[in-house]
């Protein structure tokens, strides 16, 4: 049988490979994806949450967050555009001064 | 193990291993390749809890747009010349503690705790489908997240446009 | 319930693994009962048409990136249309549901008469 536990580990294990992701990777776009990984680990909670708790609006809320997650996707997905076009490197290492 | 227990094991490995690959890749292409079968998967998952208007939106939204948003950007950045040749920082060994103390955290937390359920067995007291359901708690009680939805991707319209879009003139990309 | 519900996506489970099958079918027969003696002509990349001029990986223009962008966006817009036009005859009033969705389209159509007066959607 499974229970609203095995969600939640799985929501956990899920998002540590996002942290691993961002902490780890140097390139902007794997970190960009493992953003996402992350949220998809927020909403496999949600949704579980919802079913457990027999209450809606847990999926209304995965509903927003993939709105938002639209949202950032476009948004950081221009930064790191701009980012390259200015100096050529998309390596978070050497993306290191405020301005230049 | 019951037909339920079976696709819950099936998508769980399949998510953890898909998203294990794809932070661990070194090409790009490679990475956004494999988010979409763990995003399908997770779609899976969503059905499995009876969200299925969530699944649709999994698969049209995350897989079918965003992955290729994701794709765009690869193709229009990701040139061999500048690939990176160490794909680590040197804080890894610091991150890997770190993420690891973290999930045991997380793991232990949802292990031991118990999550009261409401006293009754509160059936959503709604019409028939899921997309019913959760339409109802949309356009209702989130009235106004809603409307802010709206906002937020007119931000983000803004935002992308202004950031991206480079005047005559100027050289590629 | 939750196995009603399972069991009512069987159908989908038979069209994956009969498309799994097929496509799979195809390559390996190919490769299997297929005649093999390429030669330069063969293996070139258009075996008609054009000979490619250069590397097919440079960059890309930036307005793809645009198109894309823009696309999820509206996407996402229409997305929440669809619990709307389920529910719409529920709603009571009926005219409540019409105006915040009238409401949400109209915030969004700000954003499209400014990529259109930004020329973002015109390519020359």
């Amino acid at each position: 049988m499974i229970t609203l536990t095995h969600y939640l580990v799985l929501g956990a294990i899920v998002f540590l490979i996002g942290i691993m992701g961002v902490l780890l990777r140097r390139n902007v776009i794997i970190i960009l994806l493992s953003i996402e990984l992350m949220l998809n680990a927020v909403n496999i909670n949600m949704v579980a949450f919802s079913d457990y708790l027999q209450n809606m609006s847990g999926q209304v809320f995965v509903f927003f967050i993939m709105t938002v997650a639209a949202a950032e996707a476009a948004i950081g997905l221009a930064i790191v555009v701009v980012l390259f076009r200015n100096r050529e490197t998309i390596d978070v290492d050497r993306i290191n001064v405020m301005r230049w | 193990m019951g037909l339920q227990s079976f696709l819950f094991y099936y998508f769980a490995i399949v998510i953890i291993a898909t998203a294990a690959l794809t932070v661990s890749r070194r090409n790009p292409i490679h990475s956004v390749m494999f988010l979409v079968p763990c995003f399908i998967h997770t779609a899976g998952l969503f059905l499995l809890l009876g969200a299925e208007f969530l699944a649709a939106i999994q698969v049209l939204v995350y897989t079918g747009a965003i992955m290729v948003l994701y794709l765009f950007v690869v193709f229009l950045l990701d040139l061999p010349s500048f690939r990176i040749k160490k794909i680590t920082h040197q804080q890894t060994p610091l991150a890997v503690l770190a993420g690891l103390v973290l999930v045991v955290q997380i793991i232990v937390l949802t292990v031991v705790a118990v999550f009261p359920r409401p006293a009754a067995e509160v059936k959503a007291p709604y019409f028939l489908g899921n997309t019913e359901a959760v339409g109802a708690s949309l356009y209702t009680t989130f009235l106004f997240p809603f409307e802010l939805a709206s906002l937020v991707l007119l931000v983000a319209i803004f935002g992308a446009v202004v950031l991206a879009r480079r005047e005559r003139g100027e050289e590629l990309p | 319930m939750q196995e009603e519900l399972i069991l009512g996506y069987l159908p989908i489970l038979v069209f994956l693994i009969i498309v799994t099958c097929v496509g799979a079918g195809m390559i390996i027969a190919s490769a299997l009962i297929g005649r093999k003696n390429p030669n330069s002509e063969k293996i070139s990349t258009y075996e008609c048409g054009m000979v490619p001029i250069k590397d097919a990986r440079q960059r890309f223009d930036v307005r793809f990136y645009l198109i894309a962008m823009l696309f999820i966006l509206f996407d996402i817009e229409v997305v929440f249309l669809y619990p709307w036009a389920v529910l719409f005859d529920r709603f009571n009033p009926v005219i409540f549901g019409f105006i915040e969705m009238v409401l949400f389209i109209v915030i969004l159509l700000f954003g499209y008469i400014y990529i259109w007066r930004k020329g973002v959607l015109s390519w020359s």
